[in-house]
């Protein structure tokens, strides 16, 4: 048995370490443990309610507007809101969200996933990007490249491009959030800004450029990827999928809201409704002391680095006691249950141009998919919405913060389901806590010695020599994000 | 233009968020590509040899490169900071490969010709220092401080830093060195790059000279009742804008909430508390 530490895992959001046990080729037993703790949910406790979602985007950099989203999600509940947002209100959040999830793609699947894949020695002869190939040269062995070297070329090629895109996507965000990392306009109640003219065919023009790069290069670049590693429909797969749903709808003339994304669980095959009590966070192999399981709306955990029998700083989050694989993944395969037709029919496309069907999706190359369906509908989506804006119409209702209030925002970051519960008290934050997407895919073993997703994607695997290629690849395609996972 | 000779960065993140390195992607001009593959300044760029979110290596061969560099090269790379750094618990709160990230910090920076701070968190300790700052975090200065470290240290503060005061700093640190004291602000920003109060070059300035206030969001005026901090900010935001200069902060009516001054989060919070006039005044008195 030979024990291996990859620490750090690089091209993903911050720090995460995995290590794992290799007995005769096969990762017998691994572990995901985050390596940093910063503690927002602490430094929120006493503040101002209406802080929450400026500091609470500071969890994140890559994802900041889910978080702004979802903390506005949460006060909109406490001060009784919900129903109240105006159309235009919506319709911004959503847009600047949306906008938001379109980088994230991108950056995902280019600059963090491809150089796992690629062939850094095929720009040797390319005097343009040949100083890149040193920087992404894996600096050891890797196995099992499959592209051929005019498709390397290509795909670097698109690797610069994209560099552009996904600048140009944050363009987006901050036309109508102010700027970006850190949008500024996502407030309880609606948003601050309301876009001229101007701005609104300066996102239509930014938004028809990286919605032709997804549909000419990003999608056929995914198909490329998942015909070539066809295999890896099978490796690192999980099972059980879960979907807070997210993008609320503005109501429609026969007053039906709903949201973009649905709501809901996928367990052995079968769909169920979400019920948000169900949620706890387990601390068992975590460094914190307190009660082992809770609701995330009553947890006092209380950090102690070096606890006995702990290995990771991220907490276990669970569903009835069942962990559960969040993100695009579990939203397209959610999706094609609960979804509206043009989700379907995308998904049904990507999925037969794949060669897949809907139970590959819980796997290295089915996570690469789903972010690819995923990034052609929201921009799609975000083109009705566009249109569907009232210049003249208000953008937020004013609200008064009370004394006492309770409130909860589910809603979806690009890497899965995202939660915030808030309690206030004497018109200050009295408790507030996140479950992130990475909480769910990154979580350790929970009280009854179940290991967390990405632990399960890895543990069975058939690597080669130490399995640094094999691991890197199957804990990427989660999309993990540290900070987020952490906060 | 490929680079001719080439200045290495060690671009190590702490307790951060990686905002500040995704600010920097969305620099425009010069834009990443460029910031990666090209001269900088005629005859000298900047060769990335770590950077944990972009880098081909992982694990051990990563670590290599963060070994390798302080040895190789002493005295000659930039150390770029992003995120604060964790000091309680021995530093247990922040680990990167299985090393507390301040002893990280603290051998990397020994070696390095000078340090960016770059973010308000690695310039000035930032969100995760803020009250109660469960981890211990340390802004850069402050921890070489206290461990006795000597070397130069510029910040580049805001929560995320703009890619311009970022490329600026660097541009400055290439062509004529290290900074002058005099060329530093009172809180060790460069001042070619900060100097300059939000308030005072606001375009909703002329709001606030007669008296026409927004009370709630999305309202015109300027945003002084709302808590804005612009009169207490040192930045370039309101002529350079953010993102390819599409908008900014106050320009989608939201105050500012003073990101890259030393005392944010906890001397900006609440966001949306008005400035008293001892306040504002306090700035006037700093730098001037």
């Amino acid at each position: 048995m030979k024990r291996i530490v990859i620490d750090p895992i690089t091209r993903i959001e911050g720090h995460l370490r995995i290590e794992i046990e290799v007995e005769g080729g096969v990762i017998c037993k691994a572990r995901s443990s985050g390596a940093l703790y910063r503690g927002l949910e602490q430094i929120l406790v006493g503040r101002h309610p209406l802080d929450a979602q400026k500091i609470t985007q500071r969890i994140c950099g890559v994802c900041p507007v889910a978080h702004s989203t979802a903390a506005s999600l949460c006060l909109d509940d406490a001060l009784g809101l919900r129903e109240r947002i105006p159309k235009n209100g919506s319709l911004l959040r959503n847009l600047i969200c949306g906008a938001n999830f379109l980088h994230n793609h991108i950056l995902h699947f280019y600059h963090l996933t491809l150089p796992d894949y690629l062939d850094p020695s095929a720009l040797s002869g390319d005097r343009d990007l040949a100083t890149l190939a040193d920087f992404l040269s894996p600096g050891g062995e890797v196995y099992d490249r499959r592209f051929s070297q005019e498709e390397n070329r290509m795909l670097f090629r698109h690797y610069a491009e994209a560099l552009t895109m996904r600048r140009k996507a944050q363009e987006l965000v901050a036309l109508f959030g102010g700027k970006v990392p850190h949008d500024m306009s996502i407030v309880p109640g609606g948003v601050t800004y309301r876009p001229s003219l101007g701005d609104i065919e300066a996102f239509r023009f930014r938004l028809r450029e990286v919605r032709s790069f997804i549909e000419e290069c990003y999608f056929p670049d995914v198909l490329l990827f998942v015909k070539r590693y066809s295999d890896y429909f099978d490796l690192g797969r999980v099972g059980n999928l879960l979907s807070f749903g997210g993008f609320p709808l503005p109501k429609n003339s026969q007053g039906l809201g709903g949201r973009l994304f649905p709501a809901g669980i996928l367990l052995a095959g079968r769909v169920e409704s979400l019920d948000a009590e169900e949620i706890t966070e387990c601390i068992t192999s975590s460094w914190y002391e307190g009660k082992e399981v809770q609701h995330p709306k009553d947890e006092q955990a209380v950090p102690k680095p070096g606890k006995a029998g702990a290995y990771s700083w991220i907490k276990a989050p669970r569903y009835r006691g069942e962990p559960y694989e969040v993100g695009p993944a579990a939203r397209i395969a959610i999706g094609l249950h609960l979804g509206d037709e043009p989700l379907k029919s995308l998904a049904n496309e990507g999925l037969r141009e794949a060669g897949a069907a809907l139970k590959d999706l819980s796997s290295v190359a089915g996570r690469h998919l789903s972010r690819a369906i995923e990034a052609r509908y929201l921009a799609l989506k975000m083109e009705e919405w566009l249109e569907s804006l009232d210049p003249d119409g208000p953008v937020a209702v004013p609200f008064e913060i009370p004394e006492k209030g309770e409130g909860c925002g589910l809603t979806c970051a690009p890497r899965g389901a995202l939660g915030h519960w808030i309690r206030i008290e004497e018109g200050r934050i009295r408790h507030y806590q996140v479950v992130s997407p990475t909480t769910w895919n990154a979580s350790p073993r929970d009280e009854s010695g179940q290991p967390g997703p990405i632990e399960q994607a890895l543990e069975g695997t058939r690597v080669q020599s130490d399995g640094l290629t094999e691991a890197g690849r199957i804990v990427r395609s989660f999309d993990p994000c540290l900070a987020c996972a952490v906060q | 233009m490929t680079k001719s000779r080439t200045r290495s960065v060690i671009w190590f993140q702490g307790a951060g968020c990686t905002g500040c390195s995704i600010s920097l992607m969305n620099s425009e001009y010069p834009d990443i590509q460029n910031l990666l593959l090209d001269e900088l300044v005629p005859g000298t760029g900047l060769a990335f040899r770590f950077h944990a979110t972009l880098m081909g290596p992982t694990g051990r061969p990563a670590l290599e490169v963060l070994e390798r560099i302080p040895e190789a090269q002493a005295g000659e790379y930039f150390l770029v900071v992003e995120g604060a750094i964790p000091t309680a618990e021995d530093g247990r709160f922040g680990m990167v490969g299985e090393v507390p990230m301040a002893e990280r910090v603290r051998a990397l920076a020994q070696k390095a010709v000078a340090v960016v701070a770059l973010g308000t968190c690695a310039a000035y300790g930032g969100i995760p220092a803020g009250t109660p700052n469960p981890s211990g975090c340390l802004g850069t200065g402050a921890f070489f401080r206290k461990e006795g470290i000597e070397v130069p240290v510029v910040n580049v503060p805001g929560c995320p830093p703009h890619p311009r005061w970022f490329v600026e700093t660097m541009v400055h640190l290439l062509l004529f060195g290290l900074p002058r004291p005099e060329e530093l602000d009172e809180v060790g920003r460069l001042k070619s790059v900060y100097q300059g109060l939000i308030h005072e070059n606001c375009p909703r300035r002329a709001d606030f000279d007669v008296g026409r206030f927004a009370s709630a969001f999305g309202q015109p005026g300027c945003l002084y009742e709302l808590g804005c901090k612009g009169p207490y900010t040192d930045s370039h935001c309101p002529f350079q804008r953010w993102n390819g200069g599409v908008n900014w902060c106050i320009g989608a009516g939201h105050p500012c909430i003073g990101c890259c001054e030393p005392e944010f989060p906890d001397g900006m919070s609440p966001f949306y508390r008005k400035f008293t006039a001892e306040e504002a005044k306090a700035s006037y008195r700093r730098n001037r």
